[in-house]
């Protein structure tokens, strides 16, 4: 007897769909759980979290939070797969060490400077590429944190190899810890937001098909320069933020692990999904802390566990869970 | 020569010594013919003759080595698709390919949004444009009341994906388009629901250019029809004129005429 898996949506989640007059507080709990619980979870990680280093591990995997989720929504609204997020991070760490050094501004205003600044650096250099698609694109967005570094350390200019030490920390503790926090939040909820918009559906369809959008009267080039700077400003700011952090900028803001694992990331936790690149950074950065024990063997754990991941959860943690969430399934005989 | 421009200036689309190649391979060569306004203008011609080439020079998807395209009395040789598009000229593709993600009704959103529409329609944040997108699928024959337009454009038929392209034209609120093989795919019957639709675009004072291999169709439409060979104009004129000509005749020796 043949048997096939079928799955079914859970009745409380086709009340609650595309009604917005919710009735009751449990269909309003249904739909708010799991917004507000992990926005919940993550405000309350400096609270609980025991100990500095818990502290560090939380705020590690907020900024490769921060950069997988700048390199999903690339990849989601224009189609570019980018293998330089580095770049993004590398030009908002140095350009915030270089204005607190040397225009003495305070951390808020580099930050904010160094993100918008950076981010119109950043989609400048990538504008000429953006006509390419798929692993040509992809290719020259590899290049540039090497050019980047290379030059850096040929050239001695700011710092050169010994990088830019001094810089001033953030003012508090708590204003350390949160920054990064409320800043993903709010950079993984409203990017969510935007892609439900009609600006976002014009987004999206350019990975569909870009030749349709040029026809039906759209700007490729704009809309693609816009998701671009978009994705780049998440990136700079989460460079300036560790700028600030370790009070420190070296070439190793252009390092390859800074572009290749928030695609990891995204893979994991669910590609197009905008939050579950976030909710992979926040399960591979503790990951890699707790193999910290196994030494050298530490990479291999890892590699084997990204693999297996990939093998048998393709569909990413977040879209896994969100399927569990709103269907059920059984096995049906036909 | 300004006496040839203002020739171009009283015809609606006028392609003049347009010539275009790959690699040494000539897909238009010396390629001039005119469109009328109102009129529905056929193009045929074998595999490789240049039809679809001819399609993307006047929509901008590639840029002639040679010669100029006029729309309304201005220029447009060379223009950015997107620009072309905004000028009013709509033009749907030969292999379907939707916005596969999106349901039926929000992939027109995306012309919709172009600047040319939102300065027809400046107001409606949210509501009015998907209010726009069913009545625009409705008009191609689409079931508002059905659960069709809701649906994944992946999980459309291909008849409905094609409707769905003219949809994604007339959007655009076009003044003239240009289908690439629209019945191409079609069973007898979904292009026989087609052809009144067309009819009634040029009732209402469209303007057509009918890419098509669909000859019984194409000559029940159109007003006058091009004849392509190896990138070269072989011959013009009425499709009663067309199907007398010896010489496509030979060309379409044992095709249906």
């Amino acid at each position: 007897m043949a048997r096939r898996l079928e799955r079914i949506d859970r009745p409380i989640k086709v009340l609650t769909e595309d009604i917005y007059a919710l009735s009751s507080l449990k269909t309003m709990l249904y739909v708010a759980a799991p917004r507000l619980l992990p926005a919940l979870l993550v405000l309350l990680i400096p609270v609980l979290a025991p100990g500095d280093y818990f502290q560090r591990v939380a705020t590690l995997a907020a900024i490769y939070g921060l950069l997988a989720l700048s390199w999903d929504f690339i990849a989601l609204s224009t189609g570019l797969v980018s293998l330089g997020q580095a770049l993004f991070f590398g030009v908002g760490a140095y350009l915030a060490g270089l204005l607190n050094l040397h225009l003495g501004l305070h951390p808020s205003l580099t930050l904010l400077l160094a993100t918008i600044i950076g981010a119109t650096i950043c989609t400048a250099l990538l504008a000429p590429c953006l006509p390419l698609r798929g692993i040509y694109f992809a290719m020259t967005t590899l290049v540039y944190p090497l050019l980047m570094a290379r030059t850096i350390e040929a050239t001695a200019i700011v710092g050169g190899t010994d990088g830019l030490v001094g810089v001033a920390s953030f003012p508090g503790v708590w204003s350390e810890r949160y920054l990064i926090l409320i800043f993903l939040l709010a950079a993984t909820f409203s990017l969510r937001r935007l892609m439900t918009t009609d600006f976002g559906l014009v987004l999206r369809s350019i990975s569909d098909n870009d030749q349709a959008v040029r026809a039906s009267g759209i700007n490729l080039t704009y809309y693609k320069l816009i998701a671009v700077w978009i994705g780049a400003a998440l990136g700079t700011f989460a460079g300036a933020y560790f700028t600030h952090l370790y009070m420190f900028v070296g070439l190793s803001a252009f390092s390859l692990d800074l572009s290749i694992l928030p695609i990891a990331c995204a893979v994991v936790g669910g590609l197009g999904t905008l939050a579950g690149p976030v909710l992979g950074a926040f399960i591979l950065v503790p990951l890699a802390e707790m193999l910290r024990d196994l030494g050298t063997l530490r990479i291999v754990a890892y590699s084997l566990l990204l693999v297996a991941l990939v093998l048998f959860k393709p569909e990413g943690i977040l879209s896994y869970l969100k399927r569990k969430y709103e269907q059920v399934q059984r096995w049906v005989e036909v | 020569m300004k006496a040839e421009s203002e020739r171009y200036e009283e015809k609606f689309l006028v392609l003049t010594e347009v010539s275009k190649s790959f690699g040494g391979v000539e897909a238009l060569s010396h390629l001039s013919f005119s469109v009328a306004q109102n009129e529905i203008l056929g193009i045929i011609g074998l595999n490789g003759s240049g039809k679809s080439t001819a399609v993307n020079v006047i929509t901008g998807f590639a840029a002639p080595d040679s010669g100029e395209v006029w729309f309304k009395g201005e220029e447009i040789t060379g223009f950015a698709p997107h620009r072309i598009a905004g000028l009013g000229i709509a033009r749907s593709f030969q292999t379907v390919r939707p916005f596969h993600n999106l349901p039926a009704y929000k992939n027109l959103i995306v012309p919709l949004y172009s600047s040319r529409i939102r300065k027809f329609t400046e107001s409606g944040r949210w509501g009015d444009r998907d209010a726009v997108a069913m009545d625009l699928l409705e008009e191609v024959g689409f079931e508002r009341d059905s659960q069709v337009p809701y649906k994944p454009a992946r999980a459309l038929p291909h008849g409905y994906l094609r409707r769905l392209e003219l949809a994604r034209c007339l959007a655009l609120r076009p003044d003239l388009v240009i289908t690439d093989e629209l019945f191409s795919g079609l069973s007898s019957s979904e292009v026989g629901s087609m052809v009144p639709l067309i009819e009634k675009l040029q009732a209402r004072g469209m303007t057509l250019v009918m890419v098509e291999h669909r000859l019984r169709e194409l000559f029940r439409l159109a007003n006058r029809v091009v004849v392509l060979d190896r990138g070269r104009k072989v011959t013009e004129g009425t499709p009663a004129e067309i199907v007398e000509n010896s010489t496509v005749r030979e060309t379409y020796l044992g095709a249906e005429l």
